[in-house]
């Protein structure tokens, strides 16, 4: 097999949002490191956030039209390369189970085009075993972690505001853009009800910081940023660490499995070279997983051999076990107060406001173990493919009386999102697939996946709080009710067993799935030191979403990133000290 | 950042946009421009890839009926929303069943009702037809396959027309360019709060 001679330092195995932040840190500390991305370099010229849908020829219906037909959308118009169909790139969901698998292949992977919510996990949320009984408790404290997430948010830039709420943790904070209108509704309806909404905390910078551009508010945040304006790992941190010279990228590379020795230290990292089918070898001192949370436990459960039968760094058997996802349902409304009202620009940076969970403190009496917060949607959005046709529906018709009831309709649906945390259950896991192989050779992931009732106790109080906030601005709740939300959800009520279940997302859809190598001291339960550092594999580290204990219900990737960042520094002294 | 610099900023960024939108129109051939050149090669009107030449009629003749010409506002015609369903028809199988049987339907429903075809009939002809196809309380076994056809040619017509630079600038969409600031919209959450009580 072709290999090189050279031993890297370190090779980084992915590029998002850990792959990225380990790639800054290091490279800051004077290491240079080889970083395996699974697709092409992202080129800046190619987003496309400024472009209207008249400028692309299927105006965002997808190639061969397939936004009406299904299959597969927003490659030729977004910056989201990936989805849970990659040409020759399957997994498997076994019978019973309802998983679905986002991937992007690109350099910053989804971190070019997420929704930039940045929220701090809350003390608690490290130990939510010792405070119910429930899944795991974390082998960290929020205060091994808050000097990281300073430093995370003083580099990538956070905008919000202080509010001293004990389920969110106050941060370094940008100055947030103002609250629009359908912001504003929500937030006083929610403050009769007792709760509170606040600034929105998202990873948009409104200063210029580090060389970077503030937001020009063109509302686009998910299909890139060309003034890097909010943060990606590519054009945030991997494009300015490459000019220190101590960066070396070979894209498009998909790594394989990894090489040990007779001590058990991986020596190397097999991939495949996707442009030639060819498979190659890189030697490295460390190696640092980052390839998303299933990925990164696919190639540990890929990395067999005779001294690790069950794949590598999986004597304790719980790689790819415990996967978890958020838990997403949505409700929206037609609210009246916004019909004809003076019209605006409300493009702005995405989430404006949000509500952060209020109930940790009389969660005994609710009836489900764990918080949930609330996103907002709304405002004028871009006209897009798909962005009427619920009210052409409903409307019926046709001419003037068609176009009136568009016109009066746009910009008055209000829409709320909850997120919140799954508790880790024995059914929820990803495995090799016995005989199913991608494109390149390389088994397959098996997906199984189970709700319990407690996602589901959590999802009819969502459902409830959603209708009492809307309700209390006049929204006018579409018949039908709430959806699951996320890429790929099944409507409520499909089947007669649906019809009793509250509108879920499917087990994948919100793209937080995390958990499959997760950190403990007990290596008996755990693959990873409480430094994401491998138990039985001391030069293997893990900075993705797989070393996560839990799932709290704030979206990972700010802890991705303070995490990796903590675990960068501690293998750079690791390395200094000779002990890797 | 000074004031000064940052208006150069937003202006420099305004100057990318202007020259990534005419990179990207030719790179990705914008449709208009795609038009315009079959327009061209067929000595003005739009060559159809999908349907007939009878059957562009018929399908431009809907598209005008469902985003007319309002006040001089011009309509779906003049956003070239047929010429979009045919190009989208022409890659889409499915499509282009769903469309060459819907105009057979209509062409027929027309008939029995006394006009040669859809586009021949009168106005009035026209419209009475659609009166029944275009709500789904008239559904029966002689009209659901129209109300259903024309249920798609409805969607796809406004999916067209909005996402047209006429359609866009008719439902007033102001977002999407660069702002220095992003100001509090103080008028419209006057407005808002006041109509909802709050």
């Amino acid at each position: 097999m072709p290999q090189t001679n050279t031993v890297h330092d370190v090779v980084i195995v992915g590029s998002g949002a850990g792959g990225g932040t380990v790639t800054k840190v290091l490279a800051d500390l004077g290491i240079s490191v080889l970083l395996l991305e699974a697709g092409p370099m992202l080129i800046m010229s190619d987003l496309k956030e400024h472009m209207l849908p008249y400028h692309v020829p299927h105006r965002g219906a997808g190639a061969k039209g397939e936004a009406y037909t299904g299959g597969r959308t927003g490659f030729t118009y977004s910056a989201t390369y990936g989805g849970a169909q990659l040409d020759g790139e399957p997994y498997t969901v076994a019978p019973g189970s309802d998983f679905s698998w986002f991937r992007s292949r690109i350099l910053g992977g989804r971190t070019n085009h997420y929704g930039r919510v940045t929220l701090r996990f809350a003390d608690y949320d490290f130990m939510g075993k010792s405070i119910d009984g429930l899944g795991f408790d974390w082998p960290i404290r929020y205060e091994d972690l808050a000097p990281y997430y300073d430093k995370a948010e003083n580099f990538i830039g956070v905008v919000g505001t202080v509010e001293k709420i004990r389920s969110a943790p106050d941060g370094i904070f940008q100055t947030p853009a103002a609250l629009r209108a359908h912001d504003t509704l929500v937030q006083r309806s929610c403050a009769k009800l007792g709760i509170r909404a606040v600034p929105a905390r998202q990873a948009v910078i409104t200063r210029a910081t580090n060389g970077r551009p503030p937001c020009h508010y063109c509302g686009q945040c998910g299909r890139g940023c060309m003034t890097a304006s909010n943060y990606a790992a590519s054009y945030v941190q991997i494009f300015p660490a490459m000019k220190t010279g101590r960066v070396q990228i070979i894209a498009n590379a998909m790594a394989r499995e990894l090489v040990t020795d007779a001590s058990g230290k991986v020596t190397a990292v097999s991939y495949i070279d996707k442009t030639t089918g060819s498979e190659q070898q890189v030697r490295c001192r460390t190696v640092v997983l980052a390839a998303s949370a299933c990925e990164s436990a696919r190639l540990l459960l890929n990395s067999k051999s005779s001294r690790h039968p069950q794949g590598l760094a999986n004597s304790s058997g719980v790689v790819g076990r415990y996967l978890m996802d958020t838990v997403g349902s949505s409700l929206s409304a037609h609210v009246p107060a916004l019909s004809g009202m003076p019209r605006y620009n409300s493009d702005g940076y995405g989430n404006h406001v949000y509500v952060p969970w209020w109930g940790w403190e009389k969660q005994k009496a609710l009836g489900f173990p764990r918080g949930y917060h609330i996103e907002v949607g709304g405002g004028y959005g871009m006209p897009n493919i798909g962005s009427f046709t619920g009210i052409a529906n409903r409307a019926e018709g046709y001419g003037t009386k068609l176009k009136q009831a568009i016109r009066d309709e746009y910009g008055t649906s209000v829409g709320l999102s909850g997120r919140g945390e799954m508790i880790p259950n024995e059914q929820s896991f990803c495995e090799i697939d016995p005989e199913v192989k991608d494109r390149w050779g390389i088994p397959v992931l098996r997906f199984h996946w189970a709700w319990s009732d407690h996602e589901l106790n959590q999802v009819r109080h969502m459902q409830e709080t959603f209708r009492a906030i809307l309700e209390g601005m006049g929204g006018q709740i579409a018949t039908g009710g709430g959806r699951g939300g996320g890429r790929g959800a099944a409507a409520a009520g499909a089947s007669p067993q649906a019809a009793a279940r509250p509108p879920i997302s499917r087990g994948g859809a919100i793209i937080h799935e995390v958990g499959t190598v997760r950190m403990g001291n007990d290596p008996k339960t755990s693959p990873l030191n409480k430094y994401c550092q491998g138990h039985e594999v001391k030069n293997l580290f893990v900075a993705d979403g797989a070393p996560f204990v839990t799932n709290p219900d704030k979206n990972p990737t700010h802890t991705i990133i303070a995490l990796a960042w903590r675990t960068a520094d501690y293998l750079a002294e690791e390395m200094r000290k000779g002990n890797v | 950042m000074s004031e000064i610099s940052r208006r150069d900023a937003v202006r420099r960024l305004a100057m990318a946009i202007a020259a990534t939108g005419v990179v990207d129109r030719a790179a990705a051939q914008d449709v208009h421009s795609m038009t315009a050149a079959a327009q061209a090669a067929s000595g003005g009107s739009y060559a159809p890839k999908a349907f007939t030449a009878d059957q562009f009629r018929t399908l431009e003749r809907l598209t005008d009926l469902i985003i007319p010409v309002e006040n001089g506002a011009p309509g779906a015609v003049a956003a070239g929303a047929a010429a979009w369903i045919d190009m989208i028809s022409s890659e889409n199988d499915q499509l282009k069943t769903i469309y060459g049987n819907g105009f057979t339907w209509i062409d027929a429903a027309m008939k029995q009702r006394g006009a040669a075809s859809f586009v021949s009939a009168t106005p009035e002809q026209q419209t009475a037809l659609l009166d029944l196809i275009a709500y789904r309380r008239n559904q029966s076994p002689e009209l659901s396959p129209g109300i259903e056809f024309f249920s798609w040619v409805r969607r796809m017509t406004v999916d067209a027309f909005y996402t047209s630079e006429i359609g866009i600038k008719d439902i007033d969409y102001r977002g999407n360019r660069p702002m220095g600031s992003y100001p509090s919209p103080e008028e419209s959450i006057a407005y808002a709060v006041k109509k909802a009580g709050l």
